[in-house]
């Protein structure tokens, strides 16, 4: 199995507190892992992948993504972000928006070319909305935009997919619909999800970690239910370092 | 009331008019859909340091208003992201020191400044003939560097953080967009002035959103609104004998009310 994403005691501190948003972080990333990571609400899950993406560089430690700096590697990362990062009324349509996945420094001055179009309309197909593309994103449900926003990562072909939060505010039905995709995309790309609902999570994804500042993985390459179970436990354990019970729905 | 169009000073005028909607109507668009008016608005009010600048040394101000406006884009652009300032925080005290720093150069210059109303609040019937050249070729500049960088503009617009990890020259790009629109505002000061400039970024900008769901089909129509706002003010000025800079905005805020009926009955049917 090729390592992809190498996390070396990794921190990173909020501003001059001293205030740990990761402490200590090792994860190991291997091709075709499909990695739900988990964890209570400001326990640093986005952090991660800000700095998986090179958007936060660590205070200490050491990150690689297929061997080069988070930076420097972007090119193999497709990035889903917070349904939050974007204005929703914005004036465009859903193949525009899919097309600047294809945007970079070595578009700049051209114009998209036939192979871009192509490619949107690949990608489109692969999240089942190629049928929208002259939408205006703001007509599309949560659901939909979503997928819309799949489709911008995928057609940058990625060889890793970073998902922040996406079934956040999309129904239970769409979200079935929503990791089904995800499931077909699995074979092809790396994918990492972050995510604060556990139950959701755990029905899809094959290896689980568990972040609260410090990471918990429990990865092995199949995870049965048992080791899920296990993986649930993980927060609650964290609950005796003074994380009130609001983590967790049960227990 | 046709024959008013034979006077020079009013076929100027005209000229002019299109000028700066063509000007407003393209970086407007931006403005409005990226969320930018407050910033923009801090760099319009900050150019009066270049317009004081341009009485001090003896130059023509829309002159000296040019690097001016630029040099605090991008001072603007680089305090409100690179420094743990609040932007609006960053944008307001610049705001205020670009004002107080005109205000120092006019107040250093001997004798009385003449036309200083006209560049707080613009009159489109007193424009010389070497500023109708020099906002041409601004909007040249606008029209090439907006066609250059069109997709990435929006990318910008539409999600910072996304076009970043795409490996944009995210910074570079906003500075870009801002230094167009002081750029912009320059283009402008003669018709409506610094302190009303704002309104002619956003209104044609924003009724446009209505009935248009891309930004270039925004662009044109702003353009379009922006002309007969101005061409409608200036005439409407002209009959009643008030000042044009602040009929060609009231003309466009009742525009802009008008087209909230009109809206929703076109969402309606």
């Amino acid at each position: 199995m090729e390592e992809v994403i190498d996390i070396r005691n990794v921190s990173v501190y909020y501003g001059s507190d001293s205030i740990p948003a990761l402490k200590e972080v090792n994860l190991k990333v291997f091709r075709g892992d499909f990695l739900g990571i988990i964890g209570p609400n400001g326990g640093g899950k986005s952090t991660l992948l800000k700095v998986l993406l090179g958007l936060i560089k660590p205070d200490s430690g050491d990150v690689r993504v297929f061997g080069e700096e988070p930076a420097k590697a972007r090119k193999y990362i497709g990035y889903v972000p917070q349904k939050s990062a974007y204005q929703p009324d914005f004036p465009v349509s859903v193949r525009e928006v899919v097309l600047m996945g294809r945007l970079g420094k070595h578009m700049l001055l051209k114009n998209y070319s036939q192979k871009d179009l192509e490619a949107v309309d690949n990608a489109l197909q692969k999240v089942k909305m190629l049928d929208f593309k002259n939408r205006q994103i703001s007509e599309l449900s949560g659901g939909q935009q979503q997928r819309v926003f799949i489709a911008r990562a995928l057609v940058r072909e990625p060889e890793i997919l970073l998902l922040d939060e996406p079934v956040s505010g999309i129904d239970e039905m769409m979200q079935k619909e929503f990791y089904e995709i995800l499931t077909d995309l699995k074979s092809k790309v790396t994918i990492i999800m972050v995510s604060h609902d556990l139950t959701a999570i755990s029905n899809y994804v094959d290896k689980i970690a568990c972040l609260n500042q410090t990471l918990f993985f429990h990865g092995s390459k199949e995870i049965p239910e048992s080791d899920l179970k296990q993986a649930y436990c993980c927060p609650v354990e964290l609950i005796a370092h003074g994380i009130p019970h609001r983590v967790l729905k049960e227990h | 009331m046709l024959e008013i169009l034979q006077y020079q000073f009013m076929q100027t005028a005209i000229i002019a008019g299109l000028l700066a909607s063509i000007a407003c109507g393209i970086i407007g668009v931006y403005v409005v859909v990226k969320r930018i008016v407050s910033i923009s608005g801090g760099i319009a009010h900050a150019s009066f340091g270049g317009i004081g600048l341009g009485y001090y040394l003896g130059l023509n101000p829309i002159l000296s208003v040019l690097p001016f406006s630029i040099l605090t884009a991008v001072v603007m652009g680089l305090v409100s992201r690179r420094t743990k300032i609040a932007e609006d925080t960053a944008i307001g005290i610049l705001w205020a020191v670009g004002m107080a720093l005109g205000i120092m150069f006019v107040g250093l210059t001997p004798g009385y400044a003449p036309d200083l109303m006209t560049y707080l609040f613009g009159n489109i019937l007193t424009i010389p003939r070497m500023d109708l050249y020099l906002m041409a070729i601004l909007d040249v500049m606008i029209i090439v560097f907006v066609y250059l960088f069109y997709k990435e503009f929006v990318a910008i617009s539409f999600d910072e953080e996304f076009s970043e990890v795409s490996d944009l020259p995210v910074e570079k790009l906003n500075l870009l967009l801002l230094c167009l629109i002081a750029l912009t505002i320059v283009v402008m000061i003669r018709i409506v002035g610094l302190i009303l400039v704002i309104a002619l970024l956003t209104i044609p900008a924003s009724i446009s959103r209505s009935f248009s769901g891309n930004l270039i089909g925004m662009m044109k129509l702003s353009i379009a609104f922006g002309t007969v706002f101005t061409i409608l003010g200036l005439f409407l000025s002209y009959l009643l004998d008030v000042p044009s800079g602040s009929t060609i905005i009231l003309v466009m805020a009742i525009g802009y009310l008008l087209h909230i009926p009109l809206k929703k009955m076109m969402t309606a049917s």
